[in-house]
């Protein structure tokens, strides 16, 4: 049996995916994950639960951090998208690195993609970049491998750009 | 299965008219794509009505605060109005899930869904908030308490859409609080959830909790004590006949009866011991 979501007819449906627009036909409920990682082969996007619990697959939605594994097709339609393959993760991907702040990996783009979020709303919002504030912030990505220790330093050293 | 999208009000209602039982209306899709992905719910139609921009507003009205069914925790959260006149949605939608979530969980979506362990429904029912529904055959307003009905059930008819909530202005002297205690600090779902609205010398007490029954409800037994002008001295039995009285809470996955009970009882002393006169001083 198809999943509920890949059963309805496909339609035409238009992304703005990583400042690309793209045209594509799929059903309308078809998740955002898999129009991501099966139609336009951006794996970079990871699925750890499907349902909501671990932001493994967190993208940004017109610059918001959302879950594509709760996010319908039809609901992105007209949206820019930006995943991890995406630019503007210069900063944070290279903190990643230099803390070693990833094992297995599988949670890491949906670690950066956050911590961008943050540190975009951090700068906005002119609140400065802490401890406390990281892991709050990260506190829907879950990591089964590192003591999050190393993801929560990159993160602050990435939002602590721009300030003093 | 059929999927509308629809981008206006008129034209959700224009698809909502041939719904059913099993009909679905989409907004944030924080509950709904997780009950696709178990397979529980399978639609026969889906109304899609995340990017109706006429459901997500914030309008200070006559009647009160009116808030779009569409808004999203992480607008509640950020919407001035809202802190003023509704300060206890905002700090309900703060415990809703993580960022993401909050990013995308609307207060319809929530109210709809109407789980024991919501957290925007308990501030609803302490802000005495209406719900605001429409279909083409019409609309009407009922009062939360009257919209929530069972265990995720509620009064909407499967043509209905909720618009908005209505939450009536602030009377003057309320004492409000918001209480969730859950597993750890970000998204977990509450083992128990209070939120508390109480006017000067008990008048107008409006005390809700979640997941102490199989739905939202309100404490009815303490409003009624407190009404009374409850000394602080005679709080903690009051507390505890009333919560032994008026909730139903069960052991789950989650927690256990004895625990919830426990734990509703400490909150609401703790909270509404320090609003309430000593002996002497009572009403
Ligand atoms: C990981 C995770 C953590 C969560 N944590 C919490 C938490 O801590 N606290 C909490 O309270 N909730 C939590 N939730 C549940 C969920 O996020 C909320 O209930 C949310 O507010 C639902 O809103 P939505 O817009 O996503 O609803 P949807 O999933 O789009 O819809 C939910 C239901 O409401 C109906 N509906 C939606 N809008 C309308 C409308 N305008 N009129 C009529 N019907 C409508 C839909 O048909 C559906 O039945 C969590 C969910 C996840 C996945
Ligand atoms: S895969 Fe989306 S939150 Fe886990
Ligand atoms: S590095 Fe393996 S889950 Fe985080």
């Amino acid at each position: 049996m198809k999943p509920i979501f890949d059963e309805s007819d496909p339609v035409e449906l238009r992304l703005c995916v990583n400042g690309a627009v793209r045209t594509l036909c799929v059903p309308p409920l078809r998740r955002l994950l898999d129009v991501l990682r099966e139609d336009l082969r951006l794996t970079g996007t990871k699925e750890g639960c499907g349902e909501g619990e671990c932001g493994a697959c967190t993208v940004l939605i017109d610059g918001q951090a959302v879950l594509a594994c709760l996010t319908a097709a039809c609901s992105a339609e007209g949206s820019e998208v930006v995943t991890i393959e995406g630019p503007g993760f210069e900063r944070a991907r290279r903190e990643f690195l230099e803390h070693g702040a990833a094992q297995c990996g599988i949670c890491t783009p949906g670690m950066i993609v956050m911590t961008r979020a943050w540190a975009e709303a951090c700068r906005r919002d002119g609140i400065e970049p802490t401890e406390d504030g990281a892991r709050a912030a990260l506190a829907g990505n879950l990591c089964r491998c590192t003591g999050y220790g190393a993801i929560v330093a990159a993160a602050v050293s990435t939002a602590r750009e721009g300030f003093p | 299965m059929r999927v509308v999208v629809a981008r206006s009000i008129d034209a959700a209602l224009a698809a909502l008219a041939s719904a059913t039982e099993a009909s679905r209306i989409l907004a944030g899709g924080t509950d709904l794509c997780v009950e696709f992905e178990s397979g529980r719910t399978r639609p026969d139609l889906v109304v899609e009505v995340g990017r109706v921009a006429e459901l997500r507003f914030v309008r200070e009205t006559q009647a009160g605060l009116e808030i779009g069914a569409g808004s999203t925790c992480a607008d509640l959260l950020r919407s001035a109005p809202v802190a003023r006149g509704a300060d206890l949605l905002a700090l309900a939608a703060r415990e809703v899930g993580a960022v993401q979530i909050q990013n995308r969980a609307t207060l319809g979506g929530n109210l709809v869904t109407a789980s024991p362990a919501a957290d925007l429904v308990p501030a609803l029912f302490a802000l005495g908030a209406r719900v605001r529904l429409a279909s083409l055959a019409g609309r009407r307003e009922l009062l939360v308490e009257e919209f929530v009905t069972g265990y995720r059930a509620t009064a909407r008819r499967p043509d209905e859409l909720v618009e908005s909530v209505v939450i009536p202005p602030r009377p003057a002297g309320e004492h409000r609080a918001f209480h969730k205690v859950g597993t750890r600090r970000a998204q977990s779902i509450s083992k128990v959830v209070v939120a508390l609205a109480l006017g000067p010398r008990g008048a107008g007490a409006r005390i809700a909790a979640g997941s102490v029954a199989e739905r939202t409800l309100r404490l009815a037994t303490l409003e009624a004590a407190l009404a009374r002008g409850l000394a602080r001295e005679r709080l903690a039995q009051a507390v505890a006949h009333a919560v032994a009285l008026d909730t139903r809470p069960r052991d789950d996955v989650r927690s256990t009866a004895r625990y919830r009970r426990a734990v509703l009882e400490r909150v609401l002393v703790r909270v509404l011991g320090p609003w309430l006169e000593p002996e002497g001083n009572a009403a």
